[in-house]
């Protein structure tokens, strides 16, 4: 499986600032993306064991803030995937494709 | 309430019957599809990012989330919802962190990424053994939960449910392979997604279409305790343990990473993701309202007494609200649900014994299609039957604690091995070897330990370890055994293939 690979690697994109900065950036909005997810949900969690009363009260009718807040987790999680794939089609897919295309030149 | 459940009546047999012979005459155009291993383990890597997201939500949302939520809901109120919430969590993360590499890198199975560039028999072992124990607890819990659970809807006896289970989905994956496997989850979540949809819409039509003066009708009858969080949180480090283990667990499913490999590039995957995210997080947004509308309309003491858990609220308040054809519908889609996910289950499975174990551990990588094909049909078969002997076996069992087990051993043995193996360089076979075998066997000594089974099953006065949910322990651990062995071992050529890999692991080239 590795041995087909590894004639056709093109050492200069490898090593093209280029591609690094591409990884770089990759893993940062990744990295990114998974510490708001943290926050947005361990941080409902600890909300929910450190302040029962603010969870618990109502803001309009019977409708609690802790109903709110668990809609608002699924709601988040799913917005933060959507940045991700909108940040990934604009800018990942052709920084990929430009060098995809430099590697087959070469 | 009079209830039509536990009788099989008309509309529950027909709409059955008609999910059934839908599926084989799905099963049956894919047999005639699935001649080479690339089609029975990746459906020939065709599938659509659209299809591919409703298949990835029909494999996650089993019959456990469906009726086991709404019947939390009903009886628990809040936390139910705040349970609701850890299931979704982990597609975010399998998005930013696994998603794309383990498309590029891999071909059939995770163990293909872990294995990539160590060395293929130890980590091909281990990997294996990671993914079978986490399908075996898996697949244990969704059986006896169909057994149960057909019991009840059907009246059918417990063993004669298991063994239709098993025998209608080996017919899925011994003649239909993944494509076939694949339609059989799009089905069943378009149908879940409906049905749950309608049921919302009567609920709510009761309410005058408002959410709040249904939360109003329940603090009504329960008190405002309802709408409040309960037990779930108590213990904050357990309640982040679980959470743990629920999202992090999503990335070491087999047979959900396995999904990624059906889709033709990293982008298609990419994009599933974002389809089964919006489908999962509408799934588990609207299923809270069937669970309070279960507790105003049906009541919580007749969701309790037709059933202790809480299981048949969604089946319940479905009868009432849409008479006994909605209740025969709802049922008939509850059995799919399980066929489903237990189809999925068995093809990781098979794919771990045949495609990691067989081709590649012993056999070197080095054996024909076809022996790869009977072998993979004939691991589907072994894997299908054991199921079928487990769920017989642990019947009358509380099996609750093991879709929690399975998720701890995915997140602490299958989860940190793949993540090191794409992101570290440094990260080598022994790594590997230790990593897996740390977590997954360190997540099910702590389970045995923690009050879930020393306690409520073994009944001892109190707990050796203290959380019921292991991850926040084994999780690290599964990191650290995985980091010191690699840097206690030198493997000078794992590390320069890591550097090689990258082209493929970033742009695809050379991706399968």
């Amino acid at each position: 499986m590795y041995d087909a690979g590894v004639k056709n690697i093109d050492r200069d994109v490898l090593r093209s600032e280029e591609f690094r900065a591409l990884v770089w950036r990759r893993w940062r909005v990744s990295l990114v993306l998974t510490l708001l997810l943290f926050v947005l949900y361990y941080g409902y969690i600890l909300l929910i064991a450190a302040n029962r009363q603010l969870v618990s009260r109502s803001v309009v009718g019977s409708t609690t803030i802790g109903i709110l807040l668990a809609a608002g987790v699924i709601v988040g999680a799913w917005a933060l995937t959507a940045a991700y794939v909108v940040w990934a089609n604009r800018h990942y897919d052709p920084a990929v494709s430009h060098l995809r295309r430099r590697a087959a030149a070469e | 309430m009079q209830t039509a459940l536990g009788t099989p009546t008309l509309s529950a047999v027909l709409s059955f019957l008609l999910i059934v012979v839908l599926t084989l005459a799905v099963t049956y155009w894919a047999a005639r599809r699935t001649r080479s291993t690339r089609e029975f383990y990746a459906a020939g890597r065709s599938v659509s990012p659209l299809q591919n997201g409703l298949a990835l939500a029909g494999d996650y949302m089993s019959a456990a989330s469906f009726l086991g939520i709404t019947g939390l809901v009903a009886l628990r109120g809040y936390d139910g919802m705040i349970y609701a919430t850890g299931w979704l969590v982990g597609w975010p993360a399998l998005m930013f962190l696994i998603a794309e590499p383990l498309r590029n890198l891999g071909k059939f199975t995770f163990a293909d990424v872990v294995a990539f560039r160590l060395r293929q028999v130890p980590v091909r072992i281990a990997a294996a053994f990671g993914a079978i124990l986490t399908l075996l607890f898996y697949v244990l819990a969704q059986m006896v939960g169909a057994g149960n659970l057909i019991a009840l809807m059907f009246g059918l006896r417990y063993e004669w449910a298991v063994i239709g289970v098993g025998a209608v989905m080996l017919a899925y994956v011994l003649f239909g392979g993944m494509i076939a496997t694949t339609w059989v989850q799009i089905i069943k979540a378009i149908l879940l997604l409906f049905g749950v949809t309608l049921l919302t819409i009567l609920v709510l039509a009761r309410f005058g279409f408002s959410p709040d003066s249904l939360y109003a009708a329940v603090a009504g009858g329960y008190g405002h305790a309802a709408l409040e969080p309960g037990g779930l949180v108590s213990d904050p480090i357990d309640a982040v343990s679980l959470g743990l283990a629920l999202m992090f667990g999503l990335l070491g499913l087999p047979h959900i990473l396995m999904r990624f490999y059906t889709v033709p590039d990293a982008r298609a995957a990419r994009t599933s993701v974002l389809y089964a995210t919006g489908f999962i997080g509408y799934f588990y947004l609207i299923i809270p309202i069937v669970g309070f509308g279960a507790s105003v309309l049906v009541g919580r003491d007749i969701i309790r007494k037709v059933d202790a858990g809480g299981n048949m609220a969604a089946p319940l308040v479905a009868e009432l609200l849409g008479g006994t054809p909605f209740l025969g519908f709802i049922a008939a889609v509850a059995f799919a649900t399980i066929l489903a996910v237990v189809a999925g289950l068995t093809l990781a499975g098979a794919s771990a014994l045949s495609h990691d174990i067989f081709t590649h551990a012993i056999r070197k990588g080095a054996a024909s299609e076809q022996d790869q094909i009977r072998v993979a049909r004939v691991a589907t078969l072994v894997f299908g039957i054991v199921a079928v002997i487990l769920g017989i076996l642990f019947k009358g069992q509380n099996v609750a604690f093991m879709v929690g087990l399975a998720f701890a051993i995915a997140a602490s043995g299958n989860f940190p091995a793949l993540l090191l193996s794409i992101v570290w360089p440094r990260f080598n076979t022994a790594g590997a070897v230790w990593s897996i075998l740390t977590g997954a066997l360190l997540s099910v000594i702590l389970i045995v330990l923690s009050p879930t089974i020393w306690v409520d099953l073994l009944h001892h006065a109190s707990a050796v370890f203290p959380l019921r949910n292991p991850a926040i322990v084994s999780m690290p651990a599964g990191f650290i055994a995985g980091a010191l062995a690699s840097l206690v071992t030198s493997e000078p050529g794992a590390e320069a293939k890591f550097h090689d890999e990258k082209l493929r692991t970033y742009l695809g080239i050379g991706a399968e």
